[in-house]
């Protein structure tokens, strides 16, 4: 009986185009008990993910070897229960972050900021890396970067108050990404230029997807790089910015 | 008896042709694509929306499917593409139940206007001129700030009043894609999805629910068979069919191809008739509606070759 239960899918063969969930086969009309199996544990990994939090000690150590100091800043949101239920205290520094901030505001081209978001797997993960392969690339054009500042429960608008308090000329965000089912450790980048509390997205550049899996670590700094000098070069960001860095093969 | 119906959602990251045609025909052959083949675009360029319907339309002209084609770009793309000639099936847009929330997402009551009368004119309809097909959901005039202190189901209600002028073939709530914020959890979205699907009944409305949930929301698939079922009951007209409930492109949630199966079994409905006689007539399902084993030779699955190019 059990030979004749269980469908295999012809289109097993069409998986190679897609990462969709085709050719899975069937039991009666149900999807199999593996695969049925394997869509939780990959629900799992991604509610996980929403769940993890910064490694920052181990990042901070990492992070120094850049040579910059390294701050440790908080949003108004006091928990992930918070943060998930309101996004307007995640935009929002900290009391004590702010009065932190105060104290290396200065002349500065580039605030980095590295932010949970909804992932903080993304940024345990990937951002060190990224920066390794950035940070050279954006001094060597004479940039001045600002002291690095890791945020817990931050989203992404928390870049504004960073830099605005930093009197930073450009934010880089570098925030971990909404999980997908199959893409749990999905870091973002966004850009902006001119940062300032009460902006909105149409202001931004965002290069998303940044994982192994997708855009790599040494394309995505391309992209970030060719953005930042073209925003100055041309005194903005956002919709008004397009990213043509494609066009420069990658 | 009644029917039941489905939208395929043979959504790409990438938009690739080849692997939204793959979903679409995996989808096919499950008997999912009664009330519309429709593609969320990665990208809203024009030209890969024309590359998206021309891929569609293809497909349908050539196996003969009693279905509708649908590209979900910004709405002024498909007008656009429509005064270009594009074929376009039914002509999509999100709404909202406020003048302000409906800004935020680009558009007004005049250029609804338009668009609906740039669709009609294409005078595709073979049996019918309902041309339009629309998204809600609870929680965007929140979202635009655009709630004027006003409840969530009732913004949601006024966003059905503004469909129904239109006279669409189909309005889809897409209830559990706002986020926690909004819905917080498996509770919240089920009694929005009943909320919704209520009101649409009200209003007499062509409704449907994506009955869905992201990561960060409380929530989970076995929310999702609950909700499925109690909209069944309830006298849902159609749900989505995505491979394996996973939209890999939009990163999220919800049914499957083999949910609708289930639903179908379960409660005695079928799909729309012309659909369900091309599954019969294609050799995917029986007399009775049942799936029958697919063989590799099925000329749906070497339609894919000719993609190649």
């Amino acid at each position: 009986m059990g030979t004749e239960l269980k469908h295999t899918d012809p289109l097993s063969s069409l998986k190679e185009f897609t990462p969709a969930r085709i050719g899975i086969g069937r039991v009666g009309n149900s999807i199999p008990l593996a695969e049925s199996l394997q869509f939780k544990l990959s629900h799992a990994h991604a509610r996980d993910a929403v769940y993890s939090t910064l490694e920052v000690e181990a990042l901070t150590a990492r992070l120094k070897t850049f040579g910059l100091p390294v701050l440790h800043l908080h949003s108004r949101a006091t928990s992930r229960q918070k943060y998930l239920k309101r996004p307007d205290l995640g935009r929002q520094l900290g009391e004590e972050s702010v009065a932190e901030l105060n104290d290396y505001s200065g002349d500065h081209d580039i605030a980095i900021v590295l932010a949970d978001g909804l992932s903080a797997t993304a940024i345990n993960e990937h951002a060190v890396g990224l920066l390794a392969l950035l940070l050279p690339i954006l001094t060597a054009s004479k940039l001045k970067i600002a002291p690095l500042c890791l945020v817990e429960q931050g989203r992404v608008a928390i870049g504004d108050d960073i830099a605005h308090a930093l009197k930073a000329r450009f934010s880089l965000v570098l925030i971990g990404e909404r999980p997908g089912l199959s893409s749990a450790d999905s870091m973002g980048a966004y850009l902006t230029y001119g940062p300032m509390p009460g902006l909105t997205d149409e202001s931004r550049n965002c290069i998303s997807n940044i994982r192994p899996q997708g855009l790599t670590n040494k394309p995505a700094a391309h992209k970030i790089q060719y953005l930042i000098l073209e925003a100055f070069k041309r005194k903005l960001s956002g919709v008004g910015l397009k990213d043509n860095a494609g066009l420069i093969g990658s | 008896m009644g029917h039941f119906s489905t939208r395929l959602q043979p959504n790409h990251p990438t938009d690739d042709p080849k692997g939204i045609a793959a979903s679409i025909i995996e989808g096919l052959l499950y008997g999912s694509g009664d009330a519309v083949i429709g593609i969320n675009p990665a990208t809203d360029s024009p030209a890969t929306v024309m590359t998206l319907l021309k891929l569609i339309d293809s497909l349908r002209e050539q196996f003969a499917i009693p279905t509708q084609s649908c590209v979900l770009s910004h709405i002024t793309t498909t007008l656009e593409l429509m005064n270009a000639g594009a074929p376009v099936d039914l002509c999509f847009q999100s709404i909202a139940g406020t003048e302000k929330a409906n800004s935020s997402f680009g558009i007004s009551l005049a250029l609804l206007d338009e668009a609906y009368a740039a669709a009609l004119s294409l005078n595709r309809g073979t049996i019918g001129q309902n041309v339009m097909y629309f998204e809600t959901g609870q929680g965007s005039e929140l979202s635009a700030n655009g709630h004027h202190g006003v409840d969530l189901q009732t913004c949601e209600a006024r966003a059905y009043a503004i469909a129904r002028k239109y006279k669409p073939l189909l309005v889809n709530s897409v209830v559990g894609f706002i986020g926690p914020e909004y819905l917080y959890d498996g509770k919240q979205i089920i009694r929005a999805a009943l909320e919704d699907h209520f009101c649409g009944k009200l209003l007499g409305l062509p409704m449907g629910v994506d009955i869905c949930y992201t990561n960060h929301a409380e929530a989970d698939q076995d929310d999702m068979d609950n909700l499925l079922t109690l909209l069944g009951v309830a006298g849902c007209n159609f749900i989505m069919g995505i491979p394996g409930s996973d939209d890999v492109m939009l990163n999220y949630q919800s049914t499957s191809f083999h949910d609708a199966l289930y639903l179908r079994k379960v409660l005695g409905l079928r799909p729309a008739p012309e659909f369900e006689q091309w599954l019969m007539k294609q050799g995917i399902v029986d007399q009775k509606g049942d799936l029958l084993p697919v063989k590799a030779s099925h000329s749906l699955i070497k339609a894919t070759n000719y993609m190649n190019h």
